[in-house]
């Protein structure tokens, strides 16, 4: 069969997408990784009792997740598209074997993920994300041992403080890397900070919980590392330092454009959110006729604001398929549009208070940048000057970007750092062009790959029950 | 590096790491159970030989990758534990399997 609508990731806008999408009585298939639906934001959600520690806003997604559990979309847990045909054929990866399925149109919700916090010592075992943190209280109840240190910024960095103090394991101390210039520039931002009031008051909300457990903050941090031999023993910065068991790591969120590029869409630079995003328009349309948008992956602001635009997504798809008419659509669309648009308001001052600092887009010559192939900030630098005018030219000097990451977590630094060396900004600078397999793939599971088998036991199952391990 | 949350009554998979036994909560990750067993580290990279252990926990930085199930090269974050499961340090690269 042909599905109506393939959507790729079940967080907060893929859920909506498809919940919507199937109301209205299209074909909906989701693809996601993880083995239950949430996303990164609401991992886990299902298995949560009411009143943890996690808060409303979190508990939130229990109700999409129940939503789209009942919807009739066919969900596909613990799957990875490796492959996307523009004329509709997704190939993902299940149980080590390799399935492809066709759809008319394609909704990539692939969310965010961490920017990379490129200090020297980053790669040692002991230091992790911030989300990395959050993602293992949410889902196996893992408490850090010892002394956990958190440093860089942005919300999520207090919002996992927070919780830690909530559970019983306040971190050791809190160290902001922002620079003061951002609260100078998030002051001009005012009636931003207004219109996001709620997110301005639930942050300060967590520095008061931050403050009441006596967990230290020190701000206007520079020149961080980790420090340790085979694993971390302490952090230091400009004139200080700190014994630590743990380091966690946070500088913000970016869109994940891995699919979005290597399908060669459009992509505008956001110069406030310091990242590309997929050029999309007010229904979620990329440059590609069948492939939309929604969620964080086209631009980040956020879990409400990703349902929103999961569900214009939704609408648009069920236009296209005839299942209603322009009129309906712009009819159910202008609440959401209203809704988004307030969404968005507060983003100027959260964008301009949470900028990285310069170090930590280009940062000093020893800092290894591709974790992958171990390839140095200094290595990057050499080969810009050698002549290398982008990220795609530099892994032929370096091999930076080419391990099985594919340069999700460089990709951003070694632009940075070649627009540096040639003294242009880094929205000049051509980003890695990834490509097909999204992620790896065996020979095996290639070769065990039928080509359009049917995608499902008859009988409609949401999602199978038997999990086995290999293939 | 890692403990459990005292949780009374939550369900637990028993687990080989490192071949260690080591309980972990039902639904979590073999990175998780990497970080609970105490690990120093799940791998040593191909290039230099350093040690690393899981960073994001969410399928991007391949800094996880584990043999698990006799199987090498995964990713320790996007694989739930089952019981009996058994998760060894990757050691460099993946050897050919000509098998």
């Amino acid at each position: 069969m042909t599905f109506d609508l393939a959507i790729v990731g079940a967080g907060p806008a893929g859920m909506a997408a498809a919940t919507l999408a199937a109301e209205f009585g299209l074909d909906v298939i989701v693809i996601d990784e993880q083995d239950a639906p949430g996303g990164q934001i609401y991992r886990a959600v299902e298995r949560v009792a009411p009143g943890s520690l996690f808060g409303a806003s979190y508990l939130a997604g229990q109700s999409l997740a129940s939503a789209f559990r009942a919807s009739g979309a066919r969900y596909r847990p613990r799957s990875t598209v490796w492959h996307i045909d523009p004329g509709g054929a997704v190939s993902f990866l299940a149980d080590g074997r390799s399935e492809t399925v066709e759809a008319r149109r394609i909704l990539l919700a692939t969310g965010a993920l961490e920017r990379p916090v490129p200090i020297p010592g980053w790669t040692m075992p002991g230091v992790m994300t911030a989300g990395a943190a959050q993602i293992l209280l949410k889902t196996a109840d893992l408490l850090p041992v010892g002394r956990a240190v958190l440093a860089g910024q942005g919300p999520l960095l207090y919002l996992v403080a927070a919780q830690l103090c909530r559970a019983g394991a306040p971190p050791a101390a809190i160290l902001e890397t922002a620079p003061p210039a951002n609260y100078r520039a998030a002051a001009r931002q005012l009636g931003a900070a207004w219109a996001g009031r709620d997110a301005v008051a639930k942050g300060l909300g967590w520095l008061r919980e931050l403050r009441r457990a006596g967990v230290p903050i020190r701000r206007g941090v520079r020149s961080l590392r980790a420090v340790g031999r085979e694993r971390v023993e302490g952090v230091a910065w400009e004139g200080g330092e700190l014994a630590a068991d743990l380091l966690l790591l946070h500088d913000g969120v970016i869109p994940n454009t891995q699919i979005t590029r290597a399908l060669g869409l459009a992509h505008d630079w956001h110069a406030a959110q310091c990242c590309w995003r997929p050029s999309v328009d007010q229904w979620g349309n990329t440059t590609l006729a069948t492939v939309a948008v929604a969620g964080d992956g086209g631009g980040i602001a956020g879990a409400e604001a990703a349902v929103l635009s999961g569900r214009l997504a939704a609408l648009t798809a069920a236009t296209m398929r005839g299942k209603i008419d322009a009129a309906e659509r712009d009819r159910c669309a202008a609440p959401l549009h209203a809704a988004l648009a307030h969404e968005r308001a507060g983003r100027p001052f959260l964008d301009a208070l949470c900028r990285p600092a310069p170090e930590m887009l280009a940062p000093p010559d020893a800092v290894t940048v591709c974790r992958c192939e171990e390839v140095t900030a200094g290595a990057v630098r050499r080969a810009a000057r050698l002549g290398a005018q982008g990220p795609n030219q530099a892994k032929a000097f370096t091999r930076c970007g080419m391990g099985p990451c594919q340069g999700r977590l460089c990709g951003p630094l070694v632009a940075s750092l070649i627009a540096e060396v040639h003294g242009v900004p880094v929205s000049d600078i051509e980003p890695y062009r990834p490509r097909a397999p999204y992620k790896p793939i065996t020979l095996g599971a290639l070769a065990g790959f039928a080509p359009h088998p049917d995608p499902l036991p008859a009988g409609g199952e949401r999602e199978e029950p038997a999990r086995s391990v290999g293939g | 590096m890692f403990r459990r949350r005292p949780e009374p009554g939550a369900a637990t998979v028993a687990v080989v790491v490192e071949g260690r036994d080591v309980r972990v909560p039902d639904g979590a990750s073999a990175a998780a159970a990497v970080l609970l067993a105490g690990l120093a580290a799940i791998r040593d990279t191909p290039v230099g030989g350093a040690p690393r252990a899981p960073y994001c926990l969410m399928g991007v930085c391949f800094d996880c990758l584990a043999e698990i199930d006799g199987i090498p090269n995964r990713q320790s974050c996007m694989v739930t534990v089952a019981p009996g499961m058994r998760i060894a340090r990757q050691r460099g690269r993946r050897a050919v399997d000509a098998e």
